[in-house]
């Protein structure tokens, strides 16, 4: 750690002599075998204060979160403190409500065919020793407190009719609401953390729901913010802690800090001038397939093209949908618009598409979702990795199990499927195995376009390896590959151009020599300001100054 | 990773191929000592070509009823309404041959076409308005005997023509009615289409893994129809057996094949070829829930324990089938 680090725990330490930290977090360690996934991390939140936490995937942040809401506990030598009081660790459901923190996760844990109503006051309800639940009175404490956040919803309205905002605004009235009834038995400060309550939000939608932070923490209590979204950190935040390879790589007061400051602390090095990128291009791929106009699913209208034997990354940050792309392509989910034209044919009608157009078109795609999606874990290898050519084996009438066995043994051998056992039910293979199974599926066939998602989430590294010696060598044959990921390092890996995604929009280009894991991820954390820019000029303006 | 690898691989040694095979004729073998124990207590009544072939041929419909359960059931809906469709059938043969006088081929065609029907009706709401499979059969069961019993006025349809009576019973080989031989064309049928074609393997895609299907190009809705369109025709083919096997429409008794048709499937799954719904399974499962029946209704057991005999079987294969497959998931690990 270095000065100015130093000084800013100085002031806490000075501060938290006067008033103890709703919670103070002390040499919090983490490891799963042989990797620290946390190193001695220490945080303060002090009352009434926004504290946000930022970090890469990997930076340790889940883990932190997940042992604050006590599903792993940690490494010994670990203190927690909260309200100057030392509490056991990991926490158990019971004490959350006993010491009033309160977590809003993503997926907000509403209850989508319940009313508001119901999904408000359900702790409450539950907890009544009464056998007789007075409805018209709890409609009223409802409605009484929807009214005192300033959150307008009917509460009888059922949660899934609600807006993606209201929603998110319920969620978080609902957590606070649990801590302040806490708080009021104590007399002491909660905590709320809101794990990325915003990325599906839309611009106003965030301004509502900070907002209703800002009448939580006029309250006193305290909020921890996690977001990727640095312009959003800036704007609602009071101080900001960094994590990095398991470490706090910096704290630091956020109206000291200056969006490349945060950026430079959550990648590790310094930004570079963007200008200088764009000199080292190299030579351009022949198109092979231009998109046009492409929306739908929060996508609005993009032109991508893809180069022959090209490997073209998509990222971007959680909902920024690059990784809708490839299931708009295929048609795995329905395009509102689009066209696709490939090389000597007219161009084709993507809002049209269906998978099984797609392959026609000699296109494949290998979802991310591998059990859902990709293939089938209660039937056989074989089956699952000829699916789509078992026409093929079906001759003078007969379907031959034997050919297809053979040919699945063959394709196992050179993907390194082990055991290479094709009579063996799908899910009997490990989730690297698995995925080396349905890539085989489709590099068998050769396509022209292979649409990725993921393609080596829960694959372990030697696996890894394989699927990206595969890809460059389909790649080199002329094959064009499109690869969504969240994966810096990846893509940094097997990419020939990276395009990065925010709101929805391309908002960045990486080419050629300059695609590095920090470049990538670089691009990710200044993307959402350059797409402000795009946007609301004007807006982003205000909150620079 | 390496070591659930080692794992699966010592798993599949030679020694579980042995279990796989004995599982595979398992049904076969406790049905072949449920026939012993029988013939063994009742050796003159029981144990003679007589008895077999009547209850080959009785239960000939209720094999064509699991055979037309199995094929939703391997796409991943339910059929519940088999037992009314076959009732629907035989009644529509009844009432338009024996009082209208519509010659017998022309109400075979319109009973088959019936079943044409119903199919696209249960489509139109599972697969159309995607409603529950369950709710959807379940509601058009009691529709149909409603329909049925306005249409019999709740009484048994007799003078059906002779000639479908002899098509079905008539004629004999080895001295088993010519019904059973055609369950078992159907079934012979029905196995080259699931085990030797690759719609087969389509529709065990569809059933298992929807959006997997969809995504390898497989057209899951069309599908979905296909299965249900079949299996109403399947059943309606059962209820032209079973006029031609009463010589009249009988309203009520169709009902009664549904539960022991619906434990065969499943019992049929474990067998065979495990954990897939499987024609000859289906078909070997019907006569040895129907050897259980006759067998104890010979040895003067109240008719009551039928309808308990019947119900604890379904729940007993719905088990093992699950188990069945559930070993396979352990497995999968």
């Amino acid at each position: 750690m270095k000065n100015s680090e130093t000084e800013v725990l100085d002031k806490q330490n000075k501060a938290a002599s006067l008033t103890p930290p709703t919670l103070r977090l002390e040499n919090i360690s983490k490891s799963f075998q042989a990797t620290r996934a946390l190193d001695s991390v220490s945080i303060d939140v002090m009352p009434g204060e926004v504290h946000g936490l930022l970090g890469t995937n990997g930076s340790g942040k889940s883990t932190l979160i997940k042992v604050l809401a006590g599903f792993h506990a940690p490494d010994a030598g670990g203190r927690m403190q909260f309200n100057g009081q030392d509490v056991s660790l990991p926490l158990k459901p019971s004490d959350f409500r006993r010491l009033g923190m309160s977590f809003v996760h993503q997926n907000l844990g509403l209850v989508p065919s319940l009313t508001v109503l119901e999904n408000l006051r359900l702790a409450q309800i539950a907890l009544a020793a009464k056998s007789m639940i007075n409805w018209r009175r709890e409609k009223a404490a409802a409605h009484e407190t929807l009214e005192r956040y300033g959150v307008h919803i009917e509460s009888w309205r059922r949660v899934d009719e609600l807006s993606a905002v209201n929603r998110a605004l319920l969620a978080i009235v609902r957590a606070f609401e649990e801590i302040r009834e806490g708080s009021e038995i104590t007399g002491k400060p909660g905590l709320v953390l809101l794990d990325e309550p915003t990325p599906f939000l839309p611009k106003e939608g965030v301004e509502k729901l900070f907002d209703l932070v800002r009448r939580i923490k006029a309250h006193g209590s305290s909020v921890i913010f996690i977001s990727h979204d640095i312009e959003e950190v800036m704007q609602i935040t009071d101080r900001v802690t960094v994590l990095r390879d398991g470490r706090v790589s910096g704290q630091i007061d956020t109206r000291d800090a200056t969006h490349e400051k945060m950026v430079e602390m959550i990648i590790g090095r310094k930004l570079e001038r963007s200008a200088d990128r764009q000199t080292l291009l190299t030579e351009k791929k022949p198109t092979f397939a231009s998109i046009r106009g492409l929306q739908g699913h929060g996508i609005p209208p993009c032109d991508i093209d893809i180069g022959k034997g090209e490997i073209l990354g998509m990222t971007g940050l959680i909902g920024s949908g690059y990784d809708k792309i490839p299931y708009l392509v295929f048609g795995a989910t329905s395009a509102d618009g689009g066209s696709i034209a490939l090389p000597g044919a007219e161009p084709m009608d993507i809002s049209a598409m269906t998978p099984k157009k797609a392959i026609k078109n000699n296109f494949a795609l290998l979802p991310g979702d591998r059990a859902e999606q990709s293939g089938v874990g209660s039937i056989s290898i074989f089956e699952n990795m000829l699916l789509p050519d078992i026409e093929k084996y079906f001759s003078h009438g007969f379907l031959s199990n034997r050919s297809m066995k053979k040919e699945a043994f063959r394709l196992g051998q050179e993907y390194e499927v082990r055991p290479n056992d094709p009579g063996l039910s799908l899910g009997a293979l490990s989730g690297g195995n698995a995925q080396k199974v349905l890539i085989a599926r489709w590099m068998k066939r050769q396509p022209m376009l292979l649409l990725l998602d993921e393609p080596t989430q829960g694959v372990d590294v030697g696996t890894r390896d394989n699927i990206f010696k595969a890809l460059n060598l389909a790649a080199s044959k002329g094959m064009s590959i499109v690869c969504a990921s969240t994966d810096a390092e990846q893509l940094a890996e097997i990419c020939d151009r990276v395009l990065v995604f925010a709101r929805g929009r391309i908002v960045g280009e990486i080419t050629g020599g300059d695609v590095s894991k920090d470049n990538i991820t670089e691009a990710c954390y200044g993307s959402v300001e350059a797409v402000e820019n795009i946007i609301h000029p004007q807006a982003s303006q205000k909150t620079q100054s | 990773m390496t070591e659930t690898d080692k794992a699966a691989s010592t798993a599949t040694g030679p020694k579980t191929n042995y279990l796989r095979i004995f599982e595979r004729f398992a049904l076969i073998l406790v049905w072949l000592l449920l026939i012993a124990g029988f013939s063994i207590a009742m050796p003159v009544s029981f144990f003679n070509w007589g008895n077999f072939s009547i209850l080959f041929a009785s239960y000939a419909p209720a094999a064509l009823l699991a055979l037309a359960i199995i094929v939703p059931l391997t796409a991943g809906d339910y059929d519940l309404s088999v037992g009314a469709t076959l009732t629907v059938s035989s009644c529509l043969i009844g009432v338009l041959n024996a009082w209208y006088d519509v010659p017998i081929v022309a109400c075979i065609i319109i009973a088959i076409g019936a079943g044409v029907f119903i199919g696209l009706f249960h489509s139109l709401f599972i697969v159309y308005f995607r409603i529950p499979s369950l709710v959807v059969t379940l509601g058009s069961t009691s529709l149909m005997t409603g329909i049925v019993q306005w249409m019999t006025n709740s009484s048994t349809i007799g003078g059906i023509d002779n000639a479908l009576i002899m098509a079905v019973v008539g004629g004999r080989f080895l001295n088993v009615p010519y019904v059973f031989y055609y369950a078992l064309i159907a079934m012979i049928i029905m196995w080259y289409i699931f085990d030797f074609t690759p719609l087969g393997r389509r529709l065990l895609f569809v059933g298992r893994g929807r959006e997997v299907a969809r995504l390898n190009g497989i057209s899951v809705d069309k599908m979905r129809v296909g299965a249900l369109i079949t299996s109403a025709v399947v059943a309606s083919i059962g209820g032209v057996m079973y006029a031609g096997i009463l010589g009249s429409a009988d309203p009520y008794s169709g009902l009664n094949y549904l539960l022991p048709a619906f434990a065969a499937a499943f019992l049929g799954s474990t067998t065979i070829l495990p954990g897939r719904f499987n024609p000859l399974g289906a078909v070997v499962a019907v006569y040895f829930l129907g050897t259980g029946i006759t067998g104890l209704t010979m040895l003067g057991i109240p008719l009551w324990v039928t309808n308990v005999f019947n119900g604890g079987a379904l729940i007993l294969a719905v088990t093992i089938s699950q188990l069945t497959r559930g070993r396979e998931v352990t497995d999968i690990g």
